[in-house]
């Protein structure tokens, strides 16, 4: 009680708290933020890991290191890290640490609450992970969740090992931690700007974020709904995947892609709103078309509940399904289209200058186009036919996944870093990084194209010979990407440890918005007393 | 009461976040383990013979427990030393409305299930478009009728009748929902006897909603209508179970504004937990009438 009473809240300057407690009992926007993105970072090098492993078996045709079984346990392991625990997390530390210095807020609406968000993942994924290790080390090998990270039924349900019921509540976790974090996002963003900050004021990283959010607290209680129906069909005896008992294992694709065409946008539209910023920064020019920008990120929000079973065109729908479901889905290239169009029109004639944040935005919006071109191709109920489940849908979403999303999250850090941590990050350790991941994951990801629609079906720990000449050059491509990311590592550090040239409060010279009025670093506590917005 | 902040509050360090976590990694591991060696369902062979799982699970349950009490008392201490400013209160209510919100979606999934299965899965199962294979192959006898009393495996049980508790129910509930507005309208007009009187009142119906549902659950039993009889068994348990846990939440949540009415925490102005325990259970009661009509009755 005395704490809370002899809490002088008219000093601005008290001290930060120190120590391990400072990072365990947190409830400041800032350190939250970086406890999630260091989180993130280190769940990207797992799932990598585990990515690298899946590579080296397909370096050639045959099996050389991993067993089947095993094999399939890291597909499924690497998805479900990369998605829940990798570029999530990296958004939502993002949302921590730049909405309220955005929006002139003293913090998150809802600080414990958000400190909840965090630290719930750790635990989520100790459990996720120690399966895997299980699975490895202990004995007799009880096999780590092996469905893929779809977990369709009856794999996960009828032929589902023992550690999916731990997975089921791992998700159950996520799903706790993912409502938490979006709700706080979505009051802080209503409720908390600063006076002046009218909506269409507000940078479009927020108002990206803002509708991820909504699409968070839509659509993870019916992946909660989801598990748990696996969970009572695997234990007590419901039918709902089940067609002996008058249901249907079509019925669980149908709530998990619910769930998981709307989790794709929670995973890009953040950076839709990261590369909104990045841009007109460097070609020193205001964002074109501000307001169609808020708008299209509304509609691609909206359409994405209303496209799920274009992910389901080989399991059997009917044709009005069918037709219905590919043209909702051509429809959200609409709005896509409008937001590569901006971009490109922020930077048409503008003086654009390339550092680093700006060539991984640049790479994000040629990149992410590639991959969304590619889905627009699979969105074609006939074509989709021959590419389904083919080694041309692991190129499509891994273009829009890695050199999209995780592209603009390195954007993020290489253009906020400045501010996270008082300097800038190192530029040849960056130039290196940048190229090296442009060219690798190229190579990585490109002849997946070629592999897919010659037929080869994903998820497989062995392939045809005929693919044999493109999977060693793949694999190549992964292990120089995985070896390229030990770079960032060290770019970060040497940031966390203050070495490099001291940033000012604005570093960028074309950028604008409240976060570059504080200095650099920011300061523990900003806009105690509200900025007032012009 | 202190004086109203105007600044928005930021809390200090806080402890109870990282303690609530592990609470839910205790339920999980526990839960998880007590589950697979306590239930004999399914084809699953590859069943883990854990032992130990009860321990973890209570030990978290009740940690999460103590955890939350000891959260929301910090909470209570600062809104009743006045360091709750009106905004703070906006975020309160906006936080609340989008976690109903985010219920509302979770009994949505659940209510998509039932209209899949009654829409599609049934009448497919019966041959209809082109599944006639399905139907004269695997399950030849199979009937294609709503509610599915007999399963394509010859699994049978019996249809809960809408007009007996069921009934008697959805009155219970319309009637909590206008003493719990009257009991809202009497603590903002100050009426400090009638808002105990039917607060009292909304909980005593909250109660005997939940009895009248356990004895429904056992008549069911009784009947033949159980959790693995089909589809219709899963389907009516899951909506009217997680509506139950739902109501018991909700009662819990009435009891406790019934002691902090007692102990004078609520004023005119100041009463959101008051106010969110009472959108909480309208939601609830909205959630029976859905369920009344598209489990029970139609
Ligand atoms: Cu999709």
């Amino acid at each position: 009680m005395t704490a809370v009473a002899a809490h002088d809240h008219h000093d601005d300057h008290h001290h930060a708290p120190h120590g391990l407690k400072r990072w365990l009992f947190s409830t400041n926007h800032k350190d939250i933020g970086t406890l999630y993105l260091w989180f993130s970072f280190a769940m990207f090098m797992v799932g990598g890991l585990m990515a690298l492993v899946i590579r080296a078996e397909l370096m050639y045709p045959g099996m050389q290191v991993v067993d089947p079984e095993f094999f399939n346990q890291m597909t499924t392991v690497h998805g479900l890290i990369m998605v829940f625990g990798a570029v999530m997390p990296a958004t939502v530390g993002l949302a921590n640490w730049m909405i309220p210095l955005m929006i002139g807020a003293p913090d998150m609406a809802l600080p414990r609450m958000n400190n909840w968000s965090f630290w719930i993942l750790p635990f989520a994924f100790t459990i996720l992970i120690g399966s895997v290790l299980m699975s490895a080390f202990a004995e007799g090998n009880p096999s780590a969740p092996n469905f893929g990270w779809t977990f369709y039924a009856p794999l996960s349900t009828t032929y589902g090992p023992a550690s999916t019921d731990l997975f089921i509540l791992s998700v159950h976790m996520m799903g706790i931690s993912s409502i938490m974090g979006a709700i706080n996002v979505i009051v802080t963003v209503l409720n908390m700007r600063a006076p002046g900050m009218t909506l269409m004021k507000m940078p479009l990283f927020v108002w990206t974020w803002l509708i991820t959010a909504f699409l968070l607290v839509a659509v993870m209680p019916v992946l909660a709904g989801a598990v748990t129906m696996m969970l009572t069909d695997r234990h007590f005896g419901t039918s709902f995947f089940d067609a002996a008992g008058g249901g249907d294992p079509v019925l669980f694709q149908h709530i998990f892609w619910f769930f998981g065409h709307p989790e794709v946008y929670i995973m890009i539209l953040p950076s839709f709103g990261i590369v909104s910023a990045i841009i007109p920064t460097f070609a020193r020019k205001p964002l074109f078309g501000y307001a169609s920008m808020v708008y299209a990120t509304a509609s691609i929000a909206l359409l994405s509940f209303v496209v799920w079973a274009h992910h389901m065109f080989t399991v059997g729908m009917p044709l009005a399904g069918m037709l219905f479901f590919m043209y909702m889905t051509m429809l959200i290239s609409v709005p896509t289209g409008v937001k590569v169009f901006n971009w490109v029109a922020t930077m048409w004639r503008g003086s654009i200058t390339f550092e680093l944040p700006m060539k991984w935005a640049l790479a994000f919006v040629i990149l992410f186009t590639c991959g969304g071109l590619s889905g627009l191709m699979l969105a074609i109920t006939p074509a989709d036919f021959q590419y389904h489940d083919t080694y041309f849908v692991v190129a499509h979403f891994h273009y829009v996944l890695v050199s999209g999303a995780i592209f603009s999250i390195f954007a993020a850090a290489y253009y906020w870093l400045p501010k996270w941590s008082g300097v800038m990050p190192n530029t040849f350790l960056g130039e290196l990084h940048f190229w090296n991941s442009l060219l690798s994951v190229n190579l990585l990801f490109f002849p997946m194209h070629f592999v897919g629609l010659a037929g080869m079906p994903r998820r497989y720990a062995d392939y045809a010979l005929q693919f044999a000449d493109y999977n060693w050059w793949i694999s190549i491509g992964a292990f120089w990407f995985g070896i390229s990311q030990l770079i960032f590592v060290a770019v970060c550090v040497l940031c966390a440890m203050k070495k490099g040239e001291k940033a000012p409060a604005s570093p960028w010279e074309g950028a604008e918005g409240l976060e570059w009025t504080v200095p650099s670093p920011a300061p523990f506590h900003t806009f105690d007393t509200p900025p007032v917005v012009k | 009461m202190a004086e109203k902040m105007t600044k928005y509050y930021v809390p200090d360090s806080s402890p109870w976040p990282l303690s609530a976590s592990i609470g839910l990694f205790l339920i999980a591991i526990g839960g998880a383990n007590f589950i697979q060696q306590s239930t004999e369902f399914g084809q699953n062979t590859l069943r883990n013979t854990g032992t130990w799982g009860q321990y973890p699970l209570i030990l978290g349950a009740l940690w999460l427990i103590a955890v939350l009490f000891f959260w929301w008392r910090d909470t209570i201490r600062e809104s009743v030393n006045g360091l709750h400013s009106d905004q703070l209160g906006g975020s309160y209510r906006q936080g609340m409305i989008w976690f109903i919100f985010s219920e509302v979606m979770f009994f949505g999934a659940l209510f998509g299930a039932l209209f899949y299965t009654r829409w599609l899965i049934i009448p497919w199962l019966g041959g209809e478009g082109s599944n006639a294979m399905t139907h004269e192959i695997l399950w030849p006898d199979f009937q294609a009728i709503w509610p599915l009393t007999t399963a394509p495996d010859g699994r049978t049980t019996q249809v809960m009748g809408a007009w007996g508790l069921p009934a008697i129910n959805t009155a219970i509930l319309i009637v909590s929902s206008i003493t719990l507005t009257i009991a809202h309208h009497a603590l903002v007009a100050g009426e400090r006897g009638k808002l105990i009187l039917f607060q009292g009142l909304t909980i005593v119906l909250g109660l005997i909603f939940l009895s009248l549902q356990a004895l429904e659950y056992v008549h069911a039993y009784d009947m033949g209508l159980t959790l693995d009889a089909g589809m219709y068994g899963s389907l009516f348990f899951f909506l009217t179970g997680f509506h139950g846990i739902h109501v018991t939440l909700g009662t819990i949540m009435l009891i406790v504004m019934f002691f902090r009415i007692l102990k004078g925490h609520f004023s005119k102005e100041n009463h959101f937990a008051y106010e969110a325990t009472a959108w909480y259970w309208h939601f609830v009661d909205i959630v029976w009438l859905f369920l009344f009509v598209v489990v029970y009755w139609l």
